[in-house]
């Protein structure tokens, strides 16, 4: 009997599958990744939890969304190395890409081991050095049995997520008030994960110039910046 | 969905003892314990030691910085290449227990850059005596203390102090400036460890490291047998 994706009539189909995957402890790489919070902690742009949400609603709606429709689209069937190029092009700096593809790596190993399918395999043995992580998460939800805005969830939540646990380590802040900057977002992220599922159903149909390329300037000069330090706790 | 075949086509899953292509892998062997104890001490040591013999590389996870794989660099006790350093996030014990993906990578990058090689050291950031590595990264790991932090630490244990496959027991220059009594070290470490192997070390001394180096020989004889 096939046990290893979920059965799509069971009530709840793939919810698990979806916190297996969304879980921050799953083990792809992320806990070294700042999201670009090390580098406003230094620059005194994020002291405390206004300015975490701040922060984290800004790169919710630009990089989130963008990354977020890349997942939903790969979920849903899209060329994945169609979407990789796709995601070069939405990613002016070398840093992030490079970034990019380092923790997409790290993903596929993980998604090889826990949900080893031949689309994964052809995605890993096209692109050895890693393709783009959002691309990786939406294949990876399509073998789990997740769907386009499952995919697209776990991104926007992981575009918030990351940058919260490292401000809990650089700062010492409250991981109570981290915590509640996130549910307080989950409105939004709901909104951002829903736009992203539709650009996905779009460039479905259309193909991929029609997905989003929102971005942050900002984030892309500090981490350019940041990759060059001599001395840091995350890797970007 | 597809178990019935195996998928390590493009990358080994992790503790894969073979290659992608079928060779057998580099024995890859852990250095743990706490801060300033000696770890990057003993894999300068070691390099020395046995890179006439061996293929070797170092993959360093500092807290913080690149000193680790500078101090090896300056030091010139292997070329740059085959030295590996990742970041760890803040959390040194994550990136060899819990998440060991980065690890995992640049073990696997310096494999395809220099390999075929004997030996990959891979040392952790430092950490608390609870720090152990996970066995999807290393095959074997050395947890090497000082005892100039105190000669209570065998009799407290803790995961390193009692699973690791060598304890290392290192600084005993300093026994006598810091009141560490060698023979109780040794007596705690028995208690706690029983069959388990203990190297006392002074790698200040003239080929200090070799009771470590001589545990390494006889670990890759036993991964190449
Ligand atoms: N006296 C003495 N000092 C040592 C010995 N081994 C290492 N050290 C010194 O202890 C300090 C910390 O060593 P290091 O290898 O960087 O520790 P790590 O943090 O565990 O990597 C350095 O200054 C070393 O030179 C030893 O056997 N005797
Ligand atoms: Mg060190």
């Amino acid at each position: 009997m096939d046990t290893s994706t979920p059965d799509p009539a069971a009530p709840g189909a793939a919810r698990t599958a979806l916190l297996v995957l969304a879980d921050g402890r799953f083990p792809a790489g992320g806990h070294a990744h700042s999201g670009g919070a090390e580098a406003a902690v230094k620059a005194g742009r994020i002291r405390d939890a206004t300015d975490l949400a701040a922060f984290c609603r800004g790169r919710l709606h630009t990089t989130g969304l963008t990354s977020a429709a890349l997942a939903a689209a790969a979920a849903a069937g899209v060329d994945a190395l169609a979407l990789d190029e796709a995601a070069d092009a939405r990613t002016p700096s070398p840093a992030l890409r490079a970034t990019a593809r380092k923790l997409g790596r790290q993903l596929m190993r993980a998604a090889r081991a826990t949900w080893p399918c031949d689309a994964l395999d052809a995605l890993a043995a096209a692109r050895p050095r890693g393709a783009h992580q959002p691309v990786v998460l939406g294949v990876t939800a399509r073998a789990a049995g997740l769907g386009p805005e499952d995919a697209a969830h776990c991104v926007a939540y992981e575009t918030v997520g990351g940058p919260a646990t490292a401000v809990v380590r650089l700062l010492g802040l409250d991981p109570f008030e981290a915590t509640a900057v996130l549910a307080r977002l989950a409105p939004e992220l709901d909104q951002v994960a829903r736009r992203a599922a539709g650009a996905a159903h779009r460039a479905l149909a259309e193909g991929t110039g029609t997905l989003p390329a929102a971005s942050a300037p900002l984030l892309d000069i500090t981490a350019e910046a940041h990759a060059a330090w001599p001395v840091r706790l995350f890797a970007s | 969905m597809h178990l019935d075949h195996s998928h390590d086509s493009a990358m080994a899953v992790s503790a894969d003892a073979a290659r992608p292509d079928g060779t057998k892998r580099a024995l890859r062997i852990g250095l743990g314990g706490p801060v300033g104890s000696g770890k990057t001490a003993t894999v300068a040591a070691l390099c020395r030691a046995l890179r006439e013999e061996l293929s070797i590389a170092v993959v360093t996870n500092d807290i913080y910085t690149r000193e680790d794989a500078e101090f090896l660099l300056r030091n010139a006790v292997l070329p740059p290449e085959r030295i590996q350093a990742v970041e760890t996030g803040a959390c040194p014990h994550t990136a060899i227990r819990d998440d060991i993906s980065a690890n995992l990578e640049a073990v696997e990058d310096l494999e395809d850059a220099v390999g075929p090689l004997d030996l990959i050291l891979v040392e952790s950031g430092g950490d608390n005596l609870t720090a152990t590595f996970s066995k999807g990264l290393v095959d074997a790991q050395v947890f090497v203390i000082d005892v100039a932090g105190g000669d209570d630490i065998p009799r407290k244990g803790g995961p390193g102090v009692t699973t690791a496959d060598l304890l290392v027991v290192n600084k005993t220059d300093l026994a006598p400036y810091v009141g560490s009594d060698l023979g109780r070290m040794a007596r705690d470490a028995k208690a706690q460890r029983g069959e388990l192997p203990v190297a006392f070390t002074s790698l200040t001394a003239e080929n200090g490291v070799k009771p470590v180096a001589d545990w390494v020989r006889t670990q890759l004889a036993a991964w190449s047998a």
